[in-house]
């Protein structure tokens, strides 16, 4: 607009350019205040807490808090040898500390965690303390270094002094079967000892084969849906929604009814022939429960977004495929299979985003060799009670799920999500 | 679906086989639920057909388990289901709420940030379950809600939340916007208008988003798992854990009920989303 325009004035003499302006400002806060209620209320529960998994995840302070003259005399030590006297004469002063508070024990398992063997140790010098037999006109570092021999080898303090930074990355790399070593340096735990990983590429084998089962079986039926005349379609739309609304449990409770060793499929496997009554296969606690009962599971969530889209392909452009010369097959590979791609993505993704963190019928139906590694968090969470290794495998679960939702928003765009 | 008559064999051939696939496929998803109404009159303390159910012998049938599960002693269904109705009733007022108020404000065309804000409000959804169980345990036993009513109705609105500001946006999509504008000239205030214009309009919505909410609290065991103690017990823990324990037919007794529920659920859903789809003058 060239500046030799004149103004334009509302009838109050603003130039309309701001009124307008203040207006659009007016509008974008009322529709911002509408959002701020539910919006507040998800950061305050939910997404702050989520970030909080990550400063618990990566949290060491604790023994950062019970060693502060310790590490603050370490800042000198070279690391090499054994430390000075000072070194020593600040650690005992914070065990003493600790004895008084009763967290020796504490500490005593934390650092056998970073060194075994201290453990034993501990022990020892605590024993010694409580006996009063160190005496602190002389030497302390002479007397810690006779309460045993390990209090003599330097690997020992230098383990002490790795634990400083209030910080760790132990459990993220915990969780991918590594730890850092002596030299910081970080390692593979030995081979028989890797079960987080075979945790892993058993959650993404399993969501990926599910995600495979899903479209192979959700593709038919909803390209069906969309093609059958809508009275039929409607009754049988209820045989896709009716799992849908019907509770996780409910669904999972028929599927262990189902696959049992004296269970329906096994009796009908049994009256054709297909295997021997003295034979019945295992189909429950292991992979093949997981999947079967997973598939059905999440089907609905293939099936909705599938059929969503192919409703909106005119049928009439398959026909004109036909009489322009293409076989049905030619004619649905490369006219009808193309238009229903982003139902196809929406559906995968939907799929696979879910079935990476299910839980519940894995638990229930999977068995040991079916256990996924959400499993194995709500394990830590509950039964180990290390809260920060399950926040650690958590976040990298969601780290996964983040970037896969990413793709998701860039194919699809989260409003486009329909349900029912 | 009738084949033309020219139609080739192979084709024949194929088409059948197609036909015979979508019913195997169908079958696959609605059997399951309907094995466990007929066990769940199973006489027998067994989860299998029994010889006498095979034969539809009248004595092999019984409701049994049904009385179990209604007058049974030391059995905790009568609880679970107060609790479940409790919490799900008040998170669904909750997500409600929130949700259909945070959706008025983001179908707004002034909103700001509208892509970072959905995404954020519909996180719950995509989070893994287990993720955001851990997250909303910690938030609660910080908060001292765990254990509580309290805590699992606020967890349940997070988790619920999502479904409503879905539904509810993509029925405003195609809200005529001109008649609140028109009720405003009127000299309607804004409360007014919504309440009178807006909120008829968008019901069908809001009430299929709130079914959502609900069915999604009443269904909810992860974040229960969490969160409840002994006194909160929900029906989906005390299924979880007699599934876990002893696989009793009373938990089929169950079952049927939730079936029934959800029939009746699904029912309501698609009578509201037919006339939703009237309403915004989509024919198809």
């Amino acid at each position: 607009m060239s500046s030799e325009t004149n103004q334009i004035l509302t009838t109050d003499g603003i130039p309309l350019e701001i009124s307008l302006r203040k207006a659009e400002r007016k509008n974008k806060i009322k529709a911002f205040l509408l959002v701020v209620p539910l919006l507040l209320f998800l950061i305050i529960t939910y997404i702050f807490p989520i970030a909080e998994m990550f400063t618990r995840s990566i949290d060491d302070k604790m023994i950062t808090n019970m060693l502060p003259k310790t590490f603050k005399s370490m800042e000198t030590w070279n690391g090499k040898d054994l430390p000075p006297e000072e070194v020593f004469v600040s650690f005992l002063e914070d065990f003493k500390i600790l004895v008084d508070k009763k967290e020796h024990g504490k500490l005593a398992q934390r650092l056998n965690k970073e060194k075994n063997g201290f453990n034993t140790i501990v022990k020892k010098l605590f024993r010694q303390i409580k006996r009063n037999k160190i005496d602190e006109s002389q030497s302390i570092k002479e007397q810690i270094m006779k309460v045993h021999k390990r209090w003599r080898n330097v690997e020992y303090w230098q383990a002490i002094k790795r634990t400083a930074p209030p910080y760790t990355s132990a459990k993220y790399l915990k969780a991918m079967d590594m730890y850092l070593n002596e030299d910081n340096k970080i390692t593979q735990v030995s081979e028989d000892r890797r079960i987080h990983r075979i945790l892993w590429l058993r959650t993404v084998e399993v969501a990926f084969f599910v995600t495979i089962f899903c479209f192979l079986m959700g593709y038919p039926i909803a390209h069906l849906l969309a093609t059958l005349p809508m009275k039929y379609s409607n009754l049988l739309m209820i045989c896709v929604l009716l799992p849908f609304w019907t509770s996780l449990l409910v669904r999972t409770a028929s599927w262990m009814i189902l696959l049992q060793q004296q269970g329906v499929v096994n009796d009908f496997f049994v009256m054709i022939g297909l295997v021997a009554d003295d034979n019945r296969p295992e189909m429950m606690y292991n992979k093949v429960g997981t999947y079967v009962a997973m598939t059905q599971i999440l089907l609905p969530f293939m099936v909705l977004p599938l059929y969503s889209v192919m409703k909106t392909i005119s049928p009439s452009l398959m026909r004109a495929g036909k009489s322009l010369g293409g076989t049905p097959f030619v004619a649905f590979w490369k006219v009808y299979f193309p238009l229903t791609i982003p139902g196809i993505g929406a559906g995968c993704l939907l799929v696979f985003i879910l079935a990476i963190g299910y839980y519940i019928t894995p638990a229930l139906v999977g068995g040991a060799s079916g256990t996924l590694i959400s499993n194995q968090i709500a394990y830590h969470m509950k039964t180990t009670l290390d809260w920060s290794f399950a926040s650690a495998m958590g976040l990298m679960l969601l780290g996964g799920v983040l970037v896969i939702y990413w793709l998701y928003n860039k194919l699809v765009g989260v409003d486009n999500i329909k349900l029912g | 679906m009738a084949l033309p008559k020219y139609t080739e064999t192979r084709y024949r051939i194929w088409h059948y086989f197609y036909i015979a696939i979508c019913t195997f496929v169908f079958i696959f998803l609605i059997a399951p639920l309907f094995v466990i109404f007929p066990l769940s009159f199973n006489a027998e303390e067994f989860l299998v057909f029994s010889e006498g159910m095979k034969n539809l012998d009248p004595d092999a049938f019984s409701l049994r388990w049904y009385k179990d599960m209604v007058y049974g002693t030391k059995n905790p269904w009568g609880l679970a289901a107060k609790n479940s109705f409790i919490i799900a009733i008040f998170a669904t007022l909750g997500s409600v709420i929130l949700g259909t108020v945070a959706a008025l404000g983001l179908s707004s065309r002034h909103m700001p940030f509208k892509g970072i804000i959905m995404a954020t409000l519909i996180s719950p959804m995509i989070v893994p379950l287990i993720i955001s169980g851990v997250a909303i345990f910690f938030f609660m036993a910080k908060a001292g809600l765990a254990a509580t009513h309290t805590g699992i109705v606020l967890a349940h609105i997070i988790l619920g939340t999502p479904f409503v500001v879905i539904t509810v946006t993509a029925t405003l999509s195609g809200f005529d916007h001109s008649v609140t504008r028109a009720a405003a000239s009127l000299g309607s205030n804004p409360v007014n208008t919504f309440m009178k214009v807006t909120l008829p309009l968008i019901l069908p919505g809001v009430i299929s988003g709130g079914l959502f909410a609900f069915v999604t609290s009443f269904d909810e065991v992860v974040v229960v798992l969490f969160l409840a103690g002994l006194e909160n017990t929900t029906i989906p823990i005390q299924m979880w854990t007699g599934l876990r324990e002893q696989l009793s037919p009373t938990i089929l007794a169950v079952a049927t009920c939730l079936i029934i529920l959800s029939t009746l659920i699904l029912i309501s859903a698609e009578l509201l989303r037919r006339r939703s789809e009237r309403l915004r003058g989509i024919n198809r």
